[in-house]
C-alpha cells in the first residue's frame, strides 16, 4: 500500500485554495440524496454535522451521551488559538503554521498544518456569530491570552470554559439542523462496529445503550468523530466514557493507525491522591500566563513552601528556558516537573509534585484580576485539594492528556478506507507529535466547519458509490461478529471487575509507555499487556445482559478495545528510536536531557496495518516533506 | 469512613422502583462523591450484584452528565458545584445518605440513578440558536461588544444543561434553563435579531414537554451547580412579554 496524502501542489499558501476550487461538487438538489453518519458530537462532529446538515445532506448523528453537548469538548478550558493579530503582536498565519509544526517537533505535514492555521480566523468569526460570549476588552474588541510555544498573544477565551462555549456554538448549530429534520440525532447511541461494503464505508452497527439493540445505519459515507483514546492510561484528562471503540473497530476492518505513540502529558494537572483516584483534573495552561513554575533547590526540603525564601527556590523552567519561560510547549514543561521529581525535589505528601505559584501575580496584577482571569481554575483547585491557591501556591504534576495520534488520512481527511472521514481529535493529521495549547478546538472546528463540507463533497461527487441495503450480507456479520463479541464479555463470568484491569492497564501503560520510554520497558510492556490482555478474557466479570441499560458492558468493550490499541502504541513506541515531542525515548537525549530526534532516520509518518490480534502489525510510511520550512533542532531556551 | 447508603434501584423505565440500603466502608475524605459509588460498585460486582447506573461522563462540573439529589438536594449539599465535585470531607463517619435521581414528569427513569433529559435538547432544537450560516461569518471585530454585556451573556451561557433546576423546583420548571440561553443569546447582538421567535419558541416546546412554570420560590437558583440567577428569569419573562407583544 503506498500512501499517498494528496496534498496539492503549489505553493503552501494557495494549495487550500485552490483545491477547493478544482473539487469536484455536489449540486444542490442532489445533496439531499446522499446520506452522511457522523460519529460523535464533540466540535469536530457537531461542527460537521450541523455544516453538512446545512448544505442539504441528509446527516444521521450519534454520541454516547445522553445529549449531543455533553461530548468531551465541553470541557476544554484555556482557548482556541487563530492568527488573527488582533494584538499587533507580529501574528500572522505564517506564525500560527511556523509555531504548531515546530511545536510538533516536525512531525506534521506542512499543507495540512498551513490551511488548519489559514482556517483558523475563520473559526472565530463563525463561533462570534453563532454567539460564543468569548471575553471581550473594555472597547468592546476580543482578548487574547497566551499559551505555551508562542511568543505572541492569540488565544482567544471564555473564561475557563473556551470549550464549553465553542462547543455549545456548534451544538446550537446542530440543534437548529435537528430542529429542521436535517439532522437525525442518536444520543446514547454507541458506534460497535464500521460496514464496509465493495471497499467502502458503507454503514455502522451501534447499540442503543437504553434497550440494548443492535441497529443498522447505512450511509454513503461515515465521518468518525470520536475523539481521543488517552483513557488507555486509565488516569488521564479524559472523561470516563472518552474511548477508542470506533476508530479502533474501524482500524481492525482496514483504516491504517497512524503515530500512536504519540501521546500529549500535560504538565499542569493535580496530582493523584490515592488508588481509588478514577480521573485526573487539568489546570489550564493559560495559568502558565500568571503562574511560575519551582521546587525547592534542596532535595527532600520538607518546609511549607511559604516559608521557602527566595534564593532557596528554583524556577527551573524560567531558568533553562529563559527565552518562553513557564510558557515552554507542553512536553518540555512535563519532562522538566518528572526531572526535577526523579531527583527528589518533588512537593507535597508524594512529592510527585510541583508548585505553580501566584503570589508574585497577585501582588502586582491584584487578586481581583487573577480572580477574574482563572477564578473557575481556583475554585476547581480548591474543591478537589481542599487548599486555597490565591494563599499557597498549587501542587500540581504532568497527566495524560491528549492523543496526536489517530487514523490516518489524507488531506481531505479520508481514512484509508474509502468513504471513511476522521475528524478531530480521532485523526492522526495536524498536530506531529506534540500538540501545542489551545490548537486542539481550533483542529476540531476547522475540520468540521470548514474542511469536510469541501472535501466530503470532492468524494460524492466521484461517483462510485452502489446501491446497497441494511440487508447485505456486510451488515448482517456486522452485527453478528457484535453480537458474539458482547455475548463472550458476558459469558466469561469471572473473577475481576472490568475497572480492574483497566487500572491494571493503565499502569503498565504509565510506567512503560509514558513520558520516559525505553527499549527494555517497551519490550516487558507488550509482555506484560498480552498476559493482562489474556487474563482479561478469561477472567473479566460482566454483570447483567445484553438487552438493558448495562454500563459495565459498555466499559468491558471500551477496555477490550484498550487492551489491543495498547499493544499497538507499545510497537510504535519501541519502532521508533528518537525522541520526539511527546515521545521520549530516553536512550535519545542530548546531554542536557533534551529531546534527540532523528531526522535522517524517522521524519516519516508510522501508520499501521492490522494483522490480527497479538501479531506484528505492518508498518506503512508516509514520508515527510518540508518544502518552506527547516527541520531544525527545537529550542525554546 | 463507613457509611450507609440508601439508594434509589430501579430496573427500568416500566419497573417500579425501590430504596435498597447499602453500606459502604473504606471511605477517604478525599474521594469523590462518585469514587465512593465506584467503590459500592466494586463490592457489588465482588458479590455478583448489579452495580447502581448512574450518568457521569467529564467528572469535572462540566459536562452536565451527574445527577444526583442527594439528601433532599440536587447534586448534595454544596452550594456551586455538581455531584461529580462533592467530596467526601464533607460527610462523616457513620452518616446515612440518601441518593435518588432526578424526580420530574418530563425526566423519566431509564435506570437507577438515571433519567431521560432529551426534552431540554428538544427545546434547543426549537429556538436555542442563532442562524448563521456556516461560512459567512463576517469579521468577529465588526461589531463590538462591551466587556459587561459580554460577561453577563457568559454568566447566563455557563448553563450545563444538567437539569438540577427543574429537579429542585417544585413544580418541575425548566424556566432557569431556557432563560439561561435566552439571556445569553438574546445580550448579544448577534443574537438580537430572533430574539422574539427564540424565546417564544423555546416556551412553547418547553410547555408542550410537561414542564411547570416559575411561581418565584427561588430553589433552582440555589441548586444551580454554576449558580445561575433568576433575574435571567426576570430577563426571560420580559423577553416573553415584548415577543408576545409586538
Ligand atoms: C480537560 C481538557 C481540557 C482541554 N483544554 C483544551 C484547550 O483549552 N484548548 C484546546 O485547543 N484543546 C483543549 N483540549 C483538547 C480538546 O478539548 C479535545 O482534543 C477536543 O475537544 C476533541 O474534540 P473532538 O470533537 O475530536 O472529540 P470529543 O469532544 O471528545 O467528542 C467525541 C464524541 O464522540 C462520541 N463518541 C466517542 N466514541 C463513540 C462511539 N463509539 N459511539 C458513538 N459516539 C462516540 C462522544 O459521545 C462525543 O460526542 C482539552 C482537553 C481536555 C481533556
Ligand atoms: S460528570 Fe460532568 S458535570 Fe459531573
Amino acid at each position: 500500500m503506498t500512501l499517498d496524502s494528496k496534498i496539492p501542489s503549489g505553493p503552501l499558501a494557495e494549495k487550500w485554495t485552490k483545491h477547493r476550487a478544482e473539487l469536484k461538487l455536489v449540486n444542490a438538489a442532489n445533496k439531499r440524496k446522499y446520506h452522511v453518519i457522523v460519529v460523535g458530537t464533540g466540535l469536530a462532529g457537531a461542527s460537521a454535522a450541523a455544516s453538512l446538515g446545512e448544505l442539504g445532506y441528509n446527516v444521521t448523528a450519534f454520541c454516547y451521551q445522553d445529549s449531543a453537548r455533553r461530548a468531551h469538548s465541553i470541557a476544554a478550558q484555556g482557548g482556541i488559538n487563530a492568527a488573527k493579530n488582533y494584538q499587533n503582536d507580529g501574528d500572522s498565519v505564517y506564525r500560527l503554521f511556523y509555531d504548531t509544526i515546530k511545536g510538533g517537533d516536525y512531525r506534521a505535514r506542512e499543507g495540512n498544518v498551513y490551511r488548519l492555521a489559514e482556517l483558523s480566523n475563520n473559526i472565530i468569526d463563525q463561533s462570534v456569530a453563532l454567539g460564543v460570549p468569548f471575553a471581550r476588552e473594555y472597547g468592546g474588541y476580543l482578548d487574547n491570552r497566551s499559551f505555551g510555544g508562542a511568543q505572541v498573544s492569540r488565544t482567544f477565551y471564555a473564561r475557563g470554559q473556551t470549550g464549553q462555549q465553542l462547543l455549545l456554538g456548534a451544538y446550537s448549530a446542530l440543534s437548529h439542523q435537528v430542529g429542521l429534520g436535517q439532522v437525525q440525532m442518536n444520543s446514547r447511541h454507541e458506534m460497535v462496529e464500521l460496514v464496509v461494503i465493495n471497499g467502502r464505508a458503507r454503514g455502522i452497527i451501534a447499540r442503543d445503550m437504553v434497550t440494548g439493540e443492535l441497529k443498522r445505519f447505512i450511509a454513503d459515507a461515515v465521518l468518525l468523530c470520536t475523539g481521543g483514546y488517552g483513557n488507555v492510561y486509565y488516569l488521564s484528562t479524559n472523561a470516563k466514557g472518552c474511548n477508542t471503540t470506533a476508530i479502533w473497530r474501524a482500524h481492525k476492518k482496514g483504516a491504517l493507525f497512524a503515530n500512536p505513540c504519540y501521546v500529549q502529558i500535560h504538565p499542569t494537572c493535580i496530582p493523584v491522591s490515592g488508588d481509588h483516584q478514577s480521573k485526573l483534573t487539568l489546570m489550564s495552561e493559560s495559568l502558565r500566563n500568571d503562574g511560575r513554575v519551582w521546587v525547592p533547590k534542596k532535595a527532600g526540603d520538607n518546609r511549607p513552601a511559604g516559608d521557602i525564601p527566595e534564593e532557596e527556590r528554583d524556577y527551573f523552567l524560567e531558568r533553562k528556558y529563559p527565552s518562553f519561560g513557564n510558557l515552554v510547549p507542553r512536553d518540555v514543561a512535563s519532562r522538566n516537573s518528572k526531572m526535577v521529581c526523579d531527583e527528589g525535589r518533588g512537593v507535597g505528601s508524594s512529592r510527585q509534585a510541583v508548585y505553580l505559584d501566584f503570589r508574585d501575580s497577585i501582588n502586582r496584577l491584584g487578586k481581583d484580576k487573577i480572580e477574574e482571569r482563572y477564578g473557575n481554575l481556583f475554585q476547581m483547585y480548591e474543591q478537589i485539594t481542599a487548599e486555597n491557591p490565591y494563599s499557597v501556591p498549587m501542587r500540581i504534576y504532568p497527566a495524560i492528556h491528549y492523543t496526536m495520534g489517530g487514523l490516518w488520512v489524507d488531506y481531505n481527511l479520508m481514512s484509508t478506507i474509502p468513504g471513511l472521514f476522521v475528524l478531530g481529535e480521532a485523526n492522526f493529521s495536524d498536530h506531529g507529535a506534540n500538540r501545542l495549547g489551545a490548537s486542539a478546538l481550533m483542529q476540531g472546528l476547522a475540520d468540521g466547519y470548514f474542511v469536510i463540507p469541501y472535501t466530503l463533497g470532492g468524494y460524492l461527487a466521484s461517483g462510485g458509490i452502489d446501491k446497497t441495503t441494511t440487508e447485505h450480507e456486510a451488515f448482517v456479520e456486522a452485527e453478528n461478529s457484535v453480537k458474539s463479541l458482547v455475548d463472550k464479555l458476558l459469558n466469561i463470568k469471572g473473577k475481576e471487575s472490568v475497572d480492574y484491569y483497566h487500572k491494571k492497564l493503565g499502569k503498565i501503560m504509565w510506567n512503560k509507555v509514558g513520558m520516559a520510554r525505553n527499549e527494555n520497558g517497551l519490550k516487558e510492556a507488550i509482555q506484560e499487556i498480552r498476559a493482562v490482555r489474556d487474563e482479561f478474557w478469561q477472567n473479566v466479570k460482566v454483570l447483567g445482559s445484553a438487552d438493558e441499560l448495562n454500563q459495565s458492558l459498555e466499559k468491558a468493550g471500551r477496555v477490550a478495545d484498550f487492551m489491543e490499541l495498547a499493544e499497538l502504541m507499545t510497537v510504535d513506541a519501541l519502532h521508533r528510536k528518537e525522541s520526539c515531542g511527546g515521545h521520549f525515548r530516553e536512550e535519545y537525549q542530548t546531554e542536557e536531557g533534551e529531546a534527540l530526534r532523528d531526522d535522517e532516520n524517522y521524519a516519516y509518518v508510522a501508520a499501521w496495518e492490522f494483522a490480527g490480534v497479538g501479531k506484528e502489525p505492518v508498518m506503512h510510511k508516509e514520508n515527510l516533506m518540508y518544502e518552506n520550512i527547516q527541520l531544525s533542532k527545537r529550542s525554546y531556551k | 469512613m463507613n457509611l450507609t447508603l440508601h439508594i434509589w434501584r430501579q430496573k427500568d423505565a416500566r419497573t417500579k422502583g425501590k430504596f435498597v440500603i447499602y453500606k459502604v466502608e473504606n471511605v477517604h475524605e478525599e474521594m469523590s462523591f462518585l469514587e465512593m459509588l465506584d467503590i459500592l460498585n466494586e463490592q457489588l460486582i465482588a458479590k455478583n450484584e448489579d452495580p447502581v447506573a448512574f450518568d457521569h461522563d467529564c467528572r469535572e462540573g462540566i459536562c452536565g452528565c451527574c445527577s444526583l439529589y442527594i439528601n433532599g438536594r440536587a447534586h448534595g449539599p454544596k452550594r456551586g458545584i455538581t455531584v461529580c465535585q462533592l467530596h467526601m470531607r464533607h460527610f462523616k463517619d457513620g452518616d446515612s445518605i440518601w441518593i435518588e435521581p432526578w424526580r420530574a414528569r418530563p425526566f423519566p427513569v431509564l435506570k437507577d440513578l438515571i433519567v431521560d433529559r432529551a426534552p431540554l435538547d428538544r427545546i434547543m432544537q426549537a429556538g436555542g440558536y442563532i442562524s448563521a450560516r456556516i461560512g459567512s461569518a463576517q469579521d468577529a471585530n465588526t461589531i463590538l461588544i462591551d466587556h459587561d454585556t459580554a460577561e453577563s451573556s457568559m454568566d447566563a451561557a455557563a448553563c450545563i444543561g444538567c437539569g438540577a433546576c427543574v429537579a429542585s423546583c417544585k413544580n418541575a420548571s425548566a424556566m432557569l434553563f431556557v432563560a439561561a440561553k435566552v439571556s445569553h443569546l438574546g445580550q448579544l447582538p448577534q443574537g438580537k435579531l430572533e430574539r422574539e421567535k427564540r424565546v417564544l419558541a423555546m416556551i412553547a416546546q418547553m410547555d408542550k414537554e410537561g414542564f411547570g412554570g416559575c411561581t418565584n420560590t427561588k430553589a433552582c437558583e440555589a441548586e444551580c451547580p454554576k449558580e445561575i440567577k433568576i433575574t435571567h428569569i426576570a430577563r426571560l419573562n420580559r423577553e416573553f412579554l415584548r415577543a408576545s407583544v409586538v
